[in-house]
């Protein structure tokens, strides 16, 4: 690069500090991003890709679209997810899964996203929650799947 | 215009009326000093708070908010923090200069706070050579500083005053030069004159246009380097030096440096106000009578105080935008670009002055 002259230095140099000061002027007149958390919790609004906690979402029947195939517990790198699925008899005699309890441990989740990913019906996401905090560990461990859901029928 | 004259004539009148001349003027200069001491806390307090606040908003943040409405009481609370902390002695440390230091830093800052116009007529210190003693006053400052790193025996402490003295001593020289510019402008020395001479014909900046306007700039820069503020607070550069010249200090020792940066930031504005803005003179345009009128009515100290305090928005936006520069590249700026600077507008200034070019 070749070495500016004393004057085209000094020109450069006033331009880009003049670009600096109308950044900070306009910054001073933006909203303020912070937010004022335990004031405004009512509300409070998390953006939309912040990974609360996981949760499987239910329809108004209380159907919800996990197959119980397991892939989310096999991609898991922490063993956070723990799918029980049993095998049943439909009425034509077809041999098929259903998830039984779908348990998630909050606790040793590191929110990567691996087991969404993994989901091949989008049975599972994460919520904007944050509010986790627990007196016992045993409380972290929770089970997503509502009492007496069934899949949800294509 | 309100002249402030008139209080401190009826005041020495009612003073020597019940006691001899000297006691009367002791009483005054008791009652004046402790004037300027409780002005000296409130401001330091409004500062801090205002550059906390200016600051946050710069980075899109909102600043304390918790210590009262909207976190009014934080600097409060922070002083009141200051003041319980205990003054720690250093093994191997000189003592008495640990010790004096943080009061010669203070004294120097406080003999200048008082050098400000604040009203017409309401000057502390005035006579024919104002700008003279006001330079020669500040420089009391570095010797502060110099003792602290010295005396503190912790090689972080020497370097950072090292750096604040050399970066303190030349850019004393930029403002020397500026001062001068304006002073080939009024002709006087005296702040009194200058300011009565601004509210006479205009202020200052616009009297002398362009050469006045471009001293006033490099007096923002230089005087940020003066206050070791901004992007020249390399004597206290964290995460070199811990805090420079004053890591060894504790408690209200610790708080007079804090105090005295705060302050100096005020007198830099202050002065600023003075030379280049009018001092307490009310804005003048010739022709809007019922304007002029108006902006009269406006006491003298309001106008000095709304002034400084723009200065110091000035100071505050520069110090948050630019980064901090290296010891070499300060040293070049002000040798390199500010002193020649400096040099080329007071000869400038002079030919406009001579030529009958300003207003």
């Amino acid at each position: 690069m070749e070495e500016k002259s004393y004057f085209e230095g000094l020109a450069c140099g006033i331009k880009s500090l003049c670009t600096g000061l109308k950044t900070t002027m306009r910054e001073f007149f933006t909203p303020k991003i912070t937010e004022q958390y335990p004031e405004n919790r009512k509300e409070l609004q998390m953006f939309e890709r912040f990974r609360g906690s996981l949760t499987m979402p239910h329809n108004e029947k209380n159907e919800h679209k996990c197959v119980g195939c397991g892939l989310c517990q096999m991609a898991c790198p922490n063993g956070t997810i723990n799918v029980t699925s049993e095998f049943y008899e439909t009425e034509d005699g077809k041999k098929k899964k259903r998830l039984v309890k779908y348990e998630y441990n909050l606790g040793s989740c590191m929110f990567c996203q691996l087991c969404t990913q993994a989901c091949p019906h989008g049975a599972i996401e994460f919520d904007q929650s944050f509010e986790n905090a627990v007196f016992d560990r045993a409380k972290l461990i929770k089970t997503l799947n509502r009492e007496g859901s069934k899949v949800q029928e294509k | 215009m309100f002249d402030f004259q008139i209080v401190s004539t009826w005041l020495h009148g009612v003073l020597t009326g019940v006691m001899p001349e000297w006691a009367a003027i002791l009483t005054e200069s008791v009652l004046v000093a402790l004037l300027i001491i409780t002005l000296y806390a409130v401001f330091a307090i409004v500062l801090i708070y205002m550059e906390r606040k200016i600051c946050a908003f710069f980075q899109c943040r909102l600043g304390p908010m918790r210590v009262g409405k909207w976190g009014l009481l934080q600097v409060f609370s922070d002083v009141f923090k200051m003041l319980t902390k205990e003054i720690i002695e250093m093994r191997q440390s000189d003592r008495l200069l640990h010790n004096m230091a943080p009061f010669l830093v203070v004294a120097a800052s406080m003999t200048t706070f008082a050098c400000l116009p604040w009203n017409m007529g309401g000057h502390i210190i005035d006579f024919n050579v104002g700008v003279f003693f006001f330079l020669a006053i500040g420089s009391i400052g570095v010797v502060g500083i110099l003792l602290a790193g010295w005396s503190s025996n912790n090689k972080y402490s020497l370097i950072g005053a090292m750096r604040s003295g050399a970066q303190i001593i030349s850019y004393e020289l930029s403002i020397g030069m500026v001062m001068l510019t304006m002073i080939c402008l009024t002709g006087t020395m005296s702040f009194s004159e200058i300011c009565q001479q601004q509210a006479d014909y205009g202020w200052n900046i616009l009297r002398g246009h362009v050469p006045a306007v471009l001293a006033f700039i490099i007096y923002l820069i230089a005087g940020n380097a003066e206050c070791n503020r901004g992007p020249f607070d390399l004597p206290e550069s964290e995460s070199e030096l811990t805090a420079g010249y004053h890591t060894e200090y504790s408690g209200m020792h610790f708080g007079y440096y804090y105090l005295a940066e705060y302050l100096n930031l005020f007198i830099c504005a202050g002065m600023a106000t003075t030379i280049f803005l009018g001092g307490w003179a009310p804005i003048y345009f010739p022709g809007l009578e019922g304007f002029n009128d108006v902006m009269a009515m406006i006491p003298g100290c309001v106008w000095f105080l709304g002034k400084t305090f723009f200065v110091v928005f000035l100071l505050m936006w520069e110090r948050w935008t630019f980064p901090r520069l290296r010891i070499d590249q300060i040293l070049s700026l002000e040798w390199k670009y500010l002193l020649p600077f400096t040099m080329v507008l007071l000869v400038v200034m002079a030919l406009c002055v001579s030529l009958g070019l300003t207003f």
